[in-house]
């Protein structure tokens, strides 16, 4: 609904312009073919002497872009779309433009010489050029400040092409002013100072271009500098928070061997998923939700629970419910086999179904005469499961450690 | 599993070094400890252990140069890789360069030495961790025509032990539980160490760098 009316609204289009896109904008409104569009269009450019181009001239200042040249070059890279020859079209047409406009002045009557006429519409094709390369940079820049959506590849070329139709754009817009010049005759008595202004140019610029060459890398190095030092602070204020902390914890704590292990145990956790990258947000993904789950017991019962995860999925009722049967399981686990070495959590996500088990070696017990200070066993896990279409099992043997095994059909 | 077994420790952790050291006691011999990749090289080739315990992540290339400089002289060298690192592509690159087993540094001293005694045994040793991560890495299907079936596929039983693995049973236990030999479980753990090592399953090395992109 929302996309059918945003294309009611006129706007050019810049997907399938030509120029800037102000009649595919109308071909759109209309649901036209543009080429029909632009035919009707020449048509009454003709018919009222190209007045009409005065009137594109104005929908172009009016109507608001549309399309992925309006997004930033990363997605119009992938559509194939060059900006470079986009700039070139763009360019090319403000030309056409107008010559056009002038032509249509001089049907209305109005002409002033050639001599007038063509540095005009030169220039302002290299002014386009140079008015839409700055406007590009800007969009450039902004997006640097978030490095995150930067195309990163694409800078050192870019750079280039942007060097080359800049000076494109100067050198269309100094030879209209020459041409202005020359054809009215101006430029006899200014030739001899000009070659003096080029040559005084050139050495300036062979004086300067050492300097300004090392100002650009100095500027770079800055740059680069001042990445490194964000990153430091960034991880000296990590540390600070989460390992020096902990690390004065534990000496307070120093005479409770099982609170210094649960201390360095959560530290340890917590340092692992934010070196390796393997923090899974808690709250999006079943693996995440089970690692969570896990140092929340851990840190409640001071009983180290391995965790193992293959493949993942997002976080729905049914896993949550199959994380909290989970988190119940290894509280069982934590409180009946408290010494008996780490606490083993496996979970698998395949095919639809979601897999959780929770192994301990502890002293397990006769699953058929389930003792009743085990009824949180019974009800948290295997109720929970059930009623959320799932299958829980116990498998223990009194001396040799006890298995909840969980089961969930979760869906593609 | 007669005598001691002989071990050569790689770490560029000293308090670490000294700690494996202490819980190894009397357990397993220790040759000698070391902290660099051009110590370690020198020392395995002098000491000629039964097993090298080796640190994943070392300034200089770490345990993936330590094997790789070692081989050229002494192919049969057997390593085991004792790491805190989680980060699956290092634990892949490591057993994929030639150790016959990856267990983390929480391992108790009795459980390390059973291990160093399998790796010397020329079994393969899996901690519940590679076992998720090789799981993980032979997961989904691959794309036809590439497929080496002997090599870039586990089987059903395979599968099994290595689940049974990461759920954190002991080999005997997976013995009991699939009704068949000790023997044959290592034999099965045995051979996914093999296809871990070989497959060309370009899965295995994209897997863990895609893995990152994800998290």
């Amino acid at each position: 609904m929302e996309a059918a009316v945003a294309d009611r609204r006129l706007r050019r289009d810049l997907d399938r312009g030509i120029v800037a896109g102000v009649l595919a904008g109308f071909a759109r409104r209309l649901n036209a073919d543009p080429l029909v569009v632009r035919i009707a269009f020449i048509a009454i450019t003709v018919a009222t002497g190209g007045l009409a181009l005065l009137g594109y001239a104005l929908a172009w200042g009016l109507m608001p872009g549309d399309g992925a040249l309006a997004r930033p070059a990363a997605s119009r890279a992938r559509r194939g779309i060059s900006p470079l020859t986009g700039r070139w079209r763009v360019a090319l047409g403000v030309g056409f433009l107008t010559l056009g406009a002038l032509l249509a002045f001089r049907e209305l009557g109005l002409w002033w010489s050639d001599a007038l006429v063509w540095p005009l519409v030169l220039a302002a094709s290299g002014a386009t050029l140079l008015w839409r390369q700055s406007r590009q940079r800007a969009e450039e820049e902004i997006a640097e400040v978030s490095p995150a959506t930067r195309p990163a590849p694409a800078r050192p070329e870019s750079r280039f092409t942007d060097l080359y139709r800049g000076g494109f754009g100067v050198a269309l817009v100094v030879g209209a002013a020459l041409l202005f010049l020359s054809a009215n005759d101006a430029l006899g008595g200014v030739r001899d100072a000009a070659f003096a202004a080029i040559i005084a140019i050139l050495a300036l610029a062979l004086i300067l271009a050492p300097f300004l060459w090392r100002l650009g890398r100095n500027l770079a190095a800055e740059r680069a500098e001042r990445i490194r030092s964000q990153e430091r602070a960034e991880l000296a204020a990590h540390l600070h928070d989460s390992v020096l902390q902990t690390l004065t914890l534990m000496q307070k704590r120093a005479d409770d061997p099982r609170e210094v292990a649960t201390l360095a145990r959560r530290q340890e956790r917590e340092l692992r998923s934010w070196l390796f990258g393997g923090a899974r947000p808690e709250g999006e993904s079943l693996a995440g939700a089970l690692e969570a789950a896990a140092s929340e017991v851990e840190e409640a019962h001071g009983v180290p629970v391995e965790v193992v995860a293959v493949g993942d999925r997002p976080l729905d009722e049914r896993s949550q419910a199959l994380v909290g049967a989970a988190r119940e399981a290894l509280t069982n686990a934590a409180k009946f086999a408290p010494d008996a070495g780490p606490v083993s959590l496996y979970a698998e996500v395949e095919g639809g179904r979601a897999q959780v088990f929770v192994h301990d070696r502890g002293p397990g017990f006769d699953p058929d005469s389930i003792p009743a200070d085990r009824r949180g066993l019974r009800e948290s896990v295997f109720g929970r499961m059930e009623r959320h279409g799932g299958n829980a099992e116990v498998r223990s043997r009194p001396g040799e450690g006890t298995e909840v095994e969980l089961t969930m059909e979760v869906g593609e | 599993m007669t005598a001691k077994p002989s071990v050569v420790i790689v770490d560029d952790h000293e308090i670490f070094r000294a700690g494996v050291r202490a819980e190894l006691e009397g357990l397993v011999d220790v040759l000698a400890d070391v902290g660099s990749v051009e110590a370690a090289v020198r020392e395995i080739g002098e000491r000629k252990p039964d097993v090298a315990l080796l640190d994943v992540h070392m300034p200089g290339g770490g345990g993936v140069e330590v094997i790789r400089q070692v081989a050229e002289s002494r192919p049969a060298q057997r390593f085991l890789a004792l790491s805190v690192s989680d980060a699956a592509e290092d634990v892949i690159a490591v057993v994929r360069a030639g150790a016959r087993g990856y267990v983390t540094k929480s391992i108790s001293g009795p459980e390390l030495a059973d291990a160093v005694a399998r790796v010397r045994d020329g079994d393969a040793v899996f901690s519940p961790r590679l076992a998720g991560f090789v799981l993980d890495a032979f997961a989904g299907q691959i794309p036809e025509g590439e497929v080496d079936p002997e090599l870039d596929q586990l089987t059903m039983r395979e599968r099994e032990v290595l689940r049974l693995i990461a759920r954190g049973y002991l080999y005997k236990e997976i013995a009991l539980e699939l009704s068949i030999s000790p023997k044959t479980v290592e034999a099965h753990v045995s051979a996914v160490l093999r296809k871990l090592q070989l497959s060309n399953r370009h899965e295995l090395s994209r897997w863990a760098v895609e893995r990152r992109l994800v998290d």
